[in-house]
């Protein structure tokens, strides 16, 4: 099989899955899953061909795979779709691959799969446990989830939606992508739809999105209305980049480039949670947590910065954009970190450093750190999903000791009820210690460390140092709650009960687990600069020799300095230490100094959001549509049509029809053969001689006339 | 030969006396004699149309011969009714017989 053709089958068998599970496989557990999971696999299997094949070619960037087909007619040219893989389509496409077959395979055991059914279970609720006899003893376990399948067939079509979007070679389709994967959030945010902070959390992911996607979608008609394309390669050309640099769009003096550039970003801010519209991730959390692994961290999340990475030639054109995706990335990193600190349930945390990373990723773009941004892009795939699914794997623990002292007030989520799960849980603990250090940027072994440390030093060689220092800060905070994180988790002693008899989880939990902290450390070495100190020209920097190459102008390696590096260093350690020694001995809220309310409450965005946007909508939906336009204006109308009709049906009745047609006709036709009737009953004398009389003289009178006026 | 229109004047004039007698006679019985002579105008019409016209064509006696056994039928069934009716009612006077009227 070509290249080509196999670029083109990669997002088809979830697609498949999707239908298959949904419209035949979905009251059999196993084949669904079997489906979901299989399709993955050859999903998987398609992306690392491509991938190897894509590592042979010389020169990718400037001879990619791609082939297109004409798609919609428009006028005299196509609308053209097509696939196509260079270097950074390679390289997101393995990161995708290899987390979506991971959160597929974990899916299975966080959902219980082989446990029995839950004793009252229903759909739409997570499932609350079953009770099962063993050896005399009645005990709770976990029970199943009740709409197993359908999750599956959910992930199977969000997976069809990102491979689509990493693959396609125009905007339209990656737009087709964004939006499927989008429609998928939704569902899985409030895949548990019995719950209302689910279903308010999925209206509410979905209708922020939303607001970026808009945008976006401005953006790429404004685009095509320019070059009357959309298709990357033709985009990028010297000819068309040159002419869009160059006609300004008459906004606030923004160039052509700069303002289209400006429209998809704020797609992308919607979509990775960039401030101000990041309030819709923390929410996300409602779903399950693969979801939140999957969606909401490794792969939805990421293909906003991927947009915004794939349109960089574009962007970059126009420095007043660059400045603004910096400052907003690089504010995003700090602010959303500062919130996590505060945060205590344990996939929140995760959540604020997520948008906090997608910061470090946007402000590394706005800075022009081009592969720093890919390279963290990738590094932040594999350890956010590492630890979402480790997170998850804690909750599952604990919800094993919440159905074991049958306490269901403790929230399993909240890290205050933990503590001590180093020794319940071991290889959650070291594969999450493994995720977190790599959040955190620990030195040297994790992939985090690289990939943030090209980004301080990319920073620090462009001059940037406003950006290098609010990302230093945000780095600084990343450490010292993850940290926090790990110790109130699994470091200590089991501050309750639940936590005493949390356990470890199955085999297709732990075992993602694994190979995801596999890649959450070796990443990091594909990646490691030339001149690095010690282990540089060790291995070659290939990460950057390969993405560098999907610019037409092959960036340059910033020179070496010491002062990101030793920046990058005391952060990280700095945060850890700071971390380990503040939270080693707080057990309860109460004594936890960060928990302050500004903080909790996330800067109150929610509540000026629910001000701004949300109470006033509802006020207009009230007021203005409801009471003026529905009841005023649209009910005014029909109750003036309503009288108004029955008026005219007055009319007719009174005027023409009890007059003309009763009356005249109605009555009148028979009152005049009455009267006629009454008339003639005369001539009706029953004698033989008069009838006669009469018919001669009518035959007489009727002959004579005829005789005069026919015959004559 | 005695012309054609003297036959029918002939006709003419005693199609007329039954018509005065039969709506001038008050007894049945005599009605029933004008219907008599106004049936036998018409036959001697038939007669004379008959020797005027193609004689080897004897449709026109044939017709005569009908009517005279039609009138016979006739004059038969109503004078029955005429004694039938006087059985009841007493009389023969047209007049009085007046029951079938509103």
């Amino acid at each position: 099989m070509t290249t080509e053709t196999l670029i083109w089958l990669i997002p088809l068998p979830p697609v498949l899955a999707f239908f298959l599970i949904v419209l035949f496989t979905n009251r059999s557990k196993a084949l669904s899953h079997t489906i979901a999971v299989g399709a993955a696999l050859l999903s998987w299997l398609g992306s690392m061909i491509v991938f190897v094949r894509a590592l042979g070619v010389e020169h990718l960037g400037e001879h990619p795979f791609e082939s297109s087909i004409n798609w919609l007619p428009t006028g005299d040219t196509w609308l053209k779709i097509g696939v196509l893989v260079d270097p950074l389509t390679a390289v997101t496409l393995f990161f995708v691959a290899w987390t979506v077959l991971m959160i597929f395979l974990y899916s299975i055991g966080y959902h219980n799969y082989g446990q029995p059914e839950g004793d009252h279970d229903h759909k739409g609720l997570p499932p609350h446990g079953a009770t099962v006899e063993e050896h005399g003893n009645k005990h709770v376990v976990p029970s199943v989830e009740p709409m197993y399948a359908r999750f599956f067939a959910f992930i199977g079509l969000f997976a069809f939606g990102m491979f689509t979007l990493v693959v396609s070679d125009n905007l339209l389709t990656l737009f087709v992508g964004w939006e499927i994967m989008g429609l998928c959030s939704y569902l899985l945010i409030g895949f548990w739809y019995a719950k209302p902070s689910a279903r308010d959390a999925a209206v509410k992911a979905f209708m922020t999105t939303r607001v970026g996607d808009v945008f976006m979608l401005l953006g790429i008609a404004y685009l095509y209305s320019v070059t009357g394309t959309l298709s990357f390669r033709t985009i990028f050309s010297e000819e068309i980049l040159h002419t869009l640099a160059t006609i300004p769009s008459g906004f606030l003096g923004f160039s052509t480039a700069g303002l289209i550039g400006l429209l998809l970003f704020i797609g992308t801010v919607g979509k990775s949670a960039q401030f101000p519209l990041h309030v819709w991730l923390p929410d996300a959390m409602e779903g399950p947590t693969p979801v939140s692994a999957m969606i909401h961290a490794a792969t939805m999340v990421s293909a906003g910065v991927y947009a915004v990475i794939r349109m960089f030639p574009l962007i970059s054109l126009d420095e007043k954009t660059m400045t603004i995706v910096a400052f907003i990335g690089a504010f995003t990193a700090l602010f959303a970190a500062t919130i996590a600190v505060a945060q205590n349930d344990i996939k929140r945390v995760l959540a604020y450093s997520t948008i906090s990373q997608l910061g470090f990723m946007i402000a590394a773009l706005g800075i022009g750190a081009y592969v720093a941004a890919v390279f963290h892009l990738i590094t932040h795939a594999f350890f956010k999903a590492l630890l979402f699914l480790g997170s998850g794997s804690v909750i599952h623990g604990m919800e094993h000791g919440v159905l074991h002292t049958g306490n269901h007030d403790v929230d399993p989520q909240d890290m205050f009820n933990m503590g001590g799960l180093k020794n319940k849980m071991p290889i959650t603990f070291w594969t999450f210690l493994i995720g977190g250090f790599a959040l955190s940027g620990f030195p040297l072994v994790t992939a985090g460390f690289w990939s943030k440390d090209e980004i301080f030093a990319d920073a620090f060689g462009h001059g940037e140092i406003a950006v290098f220092i609010t990302l230093g800060s945000a780095a600084f905070l990343t450490a010292f709650y993850t940290m926090r994180q790990i110790t109130l988790t699994f470091l200590g002693e089991a501050r309750t009960a639940e936590a005493e008899h949390a356990q470890e989880t199955p085999w297709t939990m732990t075992v993602p687990l694994i190979i995801l902290s596999v890649f959450a450390v070796g990443y990091g070495w594909v990646g490691i600069p030339e001149h690095f100190p010690g282990l540089g020209g060790l291995v070659p920097n290939w990460l950057h020799e390969f993405v560098g190459g999907t610019l037409a102008e092959h960036p340059e390696p910033v020179e070496f300095s010491w002062v990101p590096l030793l920046t990058s260093l005391v952060v990280a350690l700095g945060g850890l230490g700071l971390g380990y020694v503040v939270y080693r001995d707080i057990d309860t809220p109460a004594e936890d100094k960060l928990q302050i309310d500004f903080l909790k409450r996330k800067y109150f965005f929610d509540e000026i959001y629910d001000a701004i946007f949300v109470r006033p909508a509802y006020w207009f939906a009230e007021n203005v549509v409801y009471r003026f336009m529905d009841q005023g204006v649209i009910d005014g109308i029909l109750h003036l049509f309503g009288p108004g009709t029955q008026g005219l049906g007055d009319g007719i009745r009174n005027y023409f029809d009890l007059p003309v047609i009763n009356r005249f006709f109605g009555d009148g036709s028979a009152e005049a053969t009455y009267w006629f009737g009454g008339k003639l009953r005369a001539i009706q004398t029953g004698r033989i001689q008069q009838y006669l009389m009469l018919t001669l003289i009518i035959f007489v009178l009727v002959g004579a006339a005829l005789y005069f006026f026919v015959l004559a | 030969m005695v012309p054609l229109s003297w036959y029918l004047i002939f006709s003419a004039a005693l199609f007329s006396i039954g018509l005065f007698g039969v709506l001038s006679r008050r007894n049945a019985v005599a009605i029933l004699l004008g219907v008599e002579l106004m049936l036998n105008s018409v036959n001697v019409n038939l007669a004379a149309f008959w020797r005027y016209g193609d004689v080897a064509d004897i449709a026109g006696q044939v017709f005569a011969v009908i009517v005279f056994a039609v009138a016979a039928a006739e004059v038969s069934v109503g004078l029955a009714l005429v004694i039938s009716v006087y059985r009841r009612r007493n009389t023969v006077i047209a007049d009085d017989l007046d029951m079938m009227k509103w």
